[in-house]
């Protein structure tokens, strides 16, 4: 619990840090550096550069893939850094798929139903858990952390889907992920921080628990809950796995497993893409999928920058406290 | 019995009363009173967990409980408790099976692999940036290097699909640089694993680094400058100051990852092997999901889930138990 705190006030000092650490270097460089010191500056960042280049080369790839002339693509080989001519033949297909679309708007749904089911759970288990008064709260907390550590497995749960009848529906998909410990222990920690003494006055003005939850403990961890947010927002946009074993019917499938079959797909479920290929424009099936990988994950690197400031309170909290 | 109930209502009564030591009876009957006050006191409370509990009796706890398939001949018709006992029939055959040395060699070697890659580079690169002297240009490393942890495993598989096919983009560069024949490196059983290595540090590797990264901010800065007032230069400061700083983060990373030694994740797994990879890419859980969804001989595969469920949980205790006697350091 102690280790915990240190994590939060570690976080929270992480600007104060920063700064010192600045004018200490500024000190620092008073000392003359050696030429192996600056030659090992020098190779770092050449080494980092290349690692960028590397993380970033398939999502450039892709793009210029998907905007460029068929034809000179086809005749194009090796590492394009710019397309080949700019046109959206491509992208106009993908949009007149009627599965795909189908695919988006269930994914839509998911990601909306099962982001608000799961920060729902997290917030209210970890406001439980996290209130020094009650008794149960370490019993609890073991009882859902050894579920991180052991489960019944694959076919148990498939049996139990199974029996509880929701087999084939969306609530196979957004019950069983109803929330995730790992989560929980995250935002118990951040709940946690807060003094007790900002709800005794709201309490006294006889606000119930879950009045205080919404009107004072969420609007203070608003960082930690946009890091919730985010983790079970893509957590639902990249899932297929469940909706693979739990779906049969084919209107119901998410983004990603469509996503799958255009990718993915063995020579005898090309259904889809035949359906995409038209025969005529060569090179188009591959121009196709490419342009369909580009819709499918834009939306995760749209909202990608305005939550990136808060990953490393996230993500630091949750795994010191473990 | 007792004793340990006296303890238990200590710690578990948060502003319970301390007092004397009453008799065991007495200590039961005072905690189940106080648990009586405080449930009364805070009931609502009590009423906001409820929901919290009920998924995971319904979600975790059960399928444990139904897990007790694989001790039985399991059919959906007659349903968990009335299916009728088959005692260790299924781990037998599990043990005598073609399959059974095959699967634990490629889900051990896939995650030994993994760990002697794929755990050493966030830290290496976390220690890299913090090298770095510009702020803008750590800002972009980080930025740039974390993106690919959102990306879909779909869409990941999807290109490396694309890119090593026999006249894809890897082939051709290798081609263009070495002159070597085009290879479909997924029909190849010996590339499975450095595909599926190399690919998983390629996505994780900036993300992996945060919590490092995250660990070597919060190092007092007075052990720096009391470094550089004795002469200590960058290396110095690196081997004797950063690296034993993070050193608890890292063994904690480390038991986490020991403890998954018996476990691959079907999902990436499944996207990139096919029949003709089984030999080295079909893994414990691959083969569950065959065995048990596709044939579906059930209680067989639920007895392989199981039994690797045990194996998992006995890794992560035991080194849990080793690093708290080694290093002070623990998952709990």
């Amino acid at each position: 619990m102690s280790a915990a705190k240190n994590a939060g006030n570690g976080a929270n000092g992480a600007a104060k840090v920063a700064k010192s650490a600045a004018k200490a270097r500024g000190g620092a460089r008073k000392i003359k550096m050696t030429p192996a010191e600056i030659a090992f500056d020098a190779a770092n960042a050449a080494f980092l550069f290349l690692l960028m280049a590397v993380t970033l080369f398939p999502f450039v790839y892709v793009i210029n893939s998907s905007i460029s002339d068929p034809i000179a693509l086809m005749q194009a080989r090796g590492i394009m850094i710019l397309p080949k001519g700019v046109q959206f033949y491509a992208y106009r297909q993908v949009f007149q798929n009627p599965m795909l679309l189908r695919g988006y708007a269930n994914t839509v749904f998911l990601v909306l139903a099962g982001t608000a089911l799961n920060v729902a759970m997290t917030s209210i288990g970890a406001y439980v858990l996290s209130r020094p008064h009650f008794m149960l709260r370490n019993a609890v907390m073991l009882f859902i952390s050894f579920t991180m550590f052991f489960s019944g497995g694959l076919i148990p749960s498939f049996v139990l889907v199974q029996g509880l009848g929701i087999y084939d529906s969306f609530l196979a998909l957004l019950l069983p992920t109803a929330m995730s410990a790992w989560n929980l222990v995250i935002m118990r920690t951040s709940f946690a921080a807060i003094p007790i003494s900002l709800e005794e006055s709201a309490r006294l003005d006889g606000a119930r628990d879950l009045t205080i939850l919404a009107r004072i403990i969420i609007p203070l961890s608003m960082p930690v809950v946009s890091v919730m947010i985010l983790f079970y927002g893509v957590g639902h946009w990249n899932s297929w796995f469940n909706a693979m074993i739990y779906l049969r019917d084919r209107a119901l499938y998410p983004l990603q497993l469509i996503l799958r079959e255009v990718l993915l797909a063995s020579q005898t479920d090309d259904m889809l893409i035949d359906m995409l290929d038209d025969g005529v424009r060569p090179g188009l099936k591959e121009q196709v999928k490419y342009a369909t990988v580009i819709v499918a994950t834009l939306p995760i690197l749209c909202v990608y920058p305005f939550l990136q400031k808060f990953f490393v309170k996230g993500v630091i909290v949750g795994a010191i406290k473990q | 019995m007792a004793k340990s109930m006296v303890a238990k209502s200590a710690a578990l009564g948060g502003i319970g009363i301390g007092g004397g030591a009453p008799s065991p009876g007495g200590a039961l009957a005072g905690y189940l009173g106080r648990l009586g006050k405080n449930m009364r006191a805070y009931y609502q409370l009590y009423l906001l967990i409820i929901p919290v509990v009920a998924y995971y009796l319904v979600f975790h706890y059960w399928p444990m409980y139904g897990a007790q398939i694989a001790f039985k001949d399991f059919s959906p018709g007659e349903g968990i408790w009335g299916s009728p006992w088959a005692g260790l029939k299924h781990f037998r055959t599990y043990f005598g099976s073609y399959y059974f040395w095959r699967l634990i060699r490629n889900t051990l070697l896939l995650n030994v692999y993994n760990l002697l890659y794929g755990f050493p580079a966030p830290i290496i690169l976390a220690l890299l940036i913090n090298e770095v002297r510009s702020r803008g240009y750590k800002r972009a490393v980080q930025t740039i290097t974390y993106i690919p942890h959102f990306i879909s495993l779909i869409v990941i598989c999807g290109l490396l699909k694309d890119m090593l096919n026999a006249n894809g983009l890897i082939n051709y560069l290798l081609n263009a640089a070495f002159g070597r024949e085009g290879v479909a490196y997924l029909l190849d059983p010996r590339y499975f694993r450095t595909i599926y290595v190399a690919s998983g540090i390629w996505q994780q590797i900036g993300w992996g680094s945060i919590i490092y990264l995250a660990a070597i901010t919060s190092i007092d800065q007075e052990l720096y400058e009391a470094a550089s007032i004795d002469g200590a230069r960058r290396l110095r400061k690196l081997i004797h100051i950063t690296i034993p700083s993070i050193l608890p983060t890292i063994i904690i990373m480390l038991i986490m990852r020991m403890g998954q030694m018996m476990n691959v994740g079907a999902e990436k797994v499944m996207l990139l092997y096919n029949s003709a990879t089984y030999e080295t890419a079909d893994v414990i859980s691959t083969f569950v999901y065959r065995k048990g969804l596709l044939e579906m001989d059930y209680s067989y595969s639920a007895a392989v889930g199981l039994l690797n469920s045990i194996v998992n949980f006995a890794l992560v205790a035991s080194s849990n138990s080793i690093s708290k006697r080694f290093s002070e350091t623990s998952l709990w």
